[in-house]
């Protein structure tokens, strides 16, 4: 119960009413605050462009993140129990770091002359360094990398109760590998497909440490203009507002999942 | 038996290991480059000149990070505490008598692992000024407590659902009083779960970072806080060192949590 109350009011508090009344008093009237809403609705394509491109790139991270966890969530069902456990541990391990360490780790190996470039260079695949770091491939590659486990386990999940005898039997009904994979095993995974997809697309589009450390200053995503409003530029009811268009969109997305859901539900009932 | 099926699967799928292998390469490359790189003798971060301690040396000497680490101890171990105390309360009144509207709790309590850290940290932050909590360790310790809940929840409801209910049952039977049933029976079934809940919070209220950057105070700046001011100053082999430490702690206790919760006193 006291959790409820704990969690209820932490999340009402970025549209709640009760909050309104305080922030005259920080010099920001509410009526900026609504044409700040409305000036980044219809007029300045500034924060629409930073939108865009965190979908982009939490896009981007789902793919990514899905062809290359795909195949391990099925690699590891397909072991015995007592070494997918193993495997599995090995696999959410380095999501327990902390996430500023792990993308850390890729600022040393992004940038120029740094590690990746020195290996590149040195096996003489590439001449001269490859300028990765500070751009949205960067922190494409720094989403991918933090946000792996959480397409990897939900598939697992979904593999481990999968009935691998439907790829037994579509086999011996002379399917081929692709076949098999498209009309059985992904299929029989929607749903912890689509959990993944979810839990990668709304922490990268929420993400705040990537773009700043992979990032630099030309490629800002909405969680780095958020923390700017609160920061540097003092604006925080426009801060507020661009949280409550972000927790909007994470809504719309969940909603998009249970639509999803149910979909399938009323195909094969 | 079901997994005797899959012997003859994995041939079939022939890039299958090879993919899974290259993936965990992939997770743990940057991670042992990060570790390898924290010894190096040189001043320069990514150019490897001999074996040395020395930047552990002026890391642990210095008194900022003295300060963030003393600040990032605080926090956790109080909000760990707090937060399992409360989700171990939650999960044993979840299992007595249905609650009115208990189906729609847990999804409750999972709703803050869904939302972006960055709106739970704007939230907090408001509800925080429009009450009058002042920024600082108490403000910090209370989001850290709320946010710690449903990790310490989930294990603890984990274990609780597959603990075996016959034990209290037979405690009755045998003219124990509930108070005395709960703690011969119930306290050290679930003792392990409530560690490993305990060390699970611990380790996600140390890591934090976003929610902490908002509601932190001059005064009380955390380790994670500390790290990121020193790597917005340039890729230094300081950092490098920094970063170990957090790494290696937060594994060692990854492995604590996991090792707590196979225990199943029996």
């Amino acid at each position: 119960m006291l959790i409820m109350v704990f969690v209820s009011l932490v999340e009402r508090a970025p549209d709640g009413g009760v909050v309104w009344g305080r922030f005259t008093t920080v010099a920001y009237t509410q009526f900026f605050y609504e044409e700040n809403l409305l000036g980044e609705m219809s007029f300045n394509s500034d924060y629409m462009q930073i939108y865009l491109r965190s979908i982009l790139l939490a896009g981007f991270t789902v793919l990514a993140t899905f062809v290359v966890g795909f195949p391990t969530a099925m690699y590891v069902a397909m072991q015995e129990p007592g070494r997918r456990a193993l495997l599995i541990f090995f696999l959410s391990l380095p999501f327990w770091v902390n996430l500023l360490v792990r993308n850390y780790a890729w600022l040393l190996l992004l940038r120029a002359n740094g590690l990746l470039d020195q290996a590149l260079m040195g096996l003489w695949i590439t001449s001269e360094p490859l300028n990765i770091l500070y751009s949205n491939t960067a922190i494409a590659i720094g989403l991918t990398y933090s946000f792996l486990p959480l397409m990897v386990l939900p598939i697992y999940a979904a593999m481990e109760k999968f009935d691998f005898s439907l790829v037994e039997a579509a086999f011996d009904l002379g399917a081929n590998r692709v076949q098999v994979l498209m009309h059985v095993i992904i299929p029989g995974v929607k749903g912890g497909i689509i959990a993944g997809c979810l839990l990668v697309f709304i922490p990268g589009l929420g993400s705040y440490v990537t773009p700043v450390l992979l990032g630099g200053s030309k490629s800002l995503m909405i969680g780095n203009l958020i923390e700017a409003q609160f920061a540097a530029a003092r604006n925080w009811p426009f801060g507020a507002a661009l949280a409550f268009v972000l927790l909007l969109m994470v809504v719309l997305a969940a909603l998009l999942r249970a639509l999803l859901l149910r979909h399938r539900q009323r195909v094969a009932p | 038996m079901k997994s005797q099926g899959f012997q003859s699967l994995p041939w079939r799928f022939r890039g299958l290991s090879a993919a899974a292998v290259a993936l965990y390469v992939y997770l743990y490359i940057p991670l042992i480059v990060l570790i390898a790189f924290s010894f190096n003798g040189g001043r320069m971060a990514t150019i490897w000149e001999g074996f040395s301690l020395r930047w552990y040396a002026e890391v642990i000497q210095s008194d900022q990070f003295r300060a963030a680490a003393a600040n990032s101890l605080i926090v956790a171990s109080t909000s760990a505490f707090l937060a399992t105390t409360l989700a171990t309360l939650a999960a044993l009144g979840f299992r007595g008598r249905p609650l009115r509207g208990q189906g729609m709790m847990v999804p409750f309590l999972s709703f803050p692992l869904v939302v972006p850290e960055i709106v739970t940290a704007v939230a907090t932050l408001i509800f925080f000024i429009s009450v009058g909590i002042p920024l600082g360790m108490i403000g910090l310790i209370a989001a850290h407590t709320v946010f710690c809940i449903p990790f310490a929840f989930i294990t603890i409801k984990a274990r609780m659902d597959t603990m075996d209910i016959t034990l209290e049952q037979a405690a009755n039977d045998l003219f124990a009083n509930p108070r005395r049933t709960f703690f011969a029976v119930t306290l050290p079934l679930l003792w392990p779960a409530i560690f490993a809940g305990f060390i699970l919070a611990f380790i996600v209220s140390l890591d934090d970072f976003v929610i902490s950057l908002f509601l932190a105070g001059p005064s009380s700046t955390t380790l994670p806080i500390y790290m990121f001011g020193m790597m917005r100053l340039g890729v230094t082999p300081a950092v490098n060192a920094v970063s170990t430490i957090l790494l290696v702690v937060s594994v060692l206790f990854v492995l604590t949590a996991a090792w707590m919760n196979k225990i199943s006193p029996k």
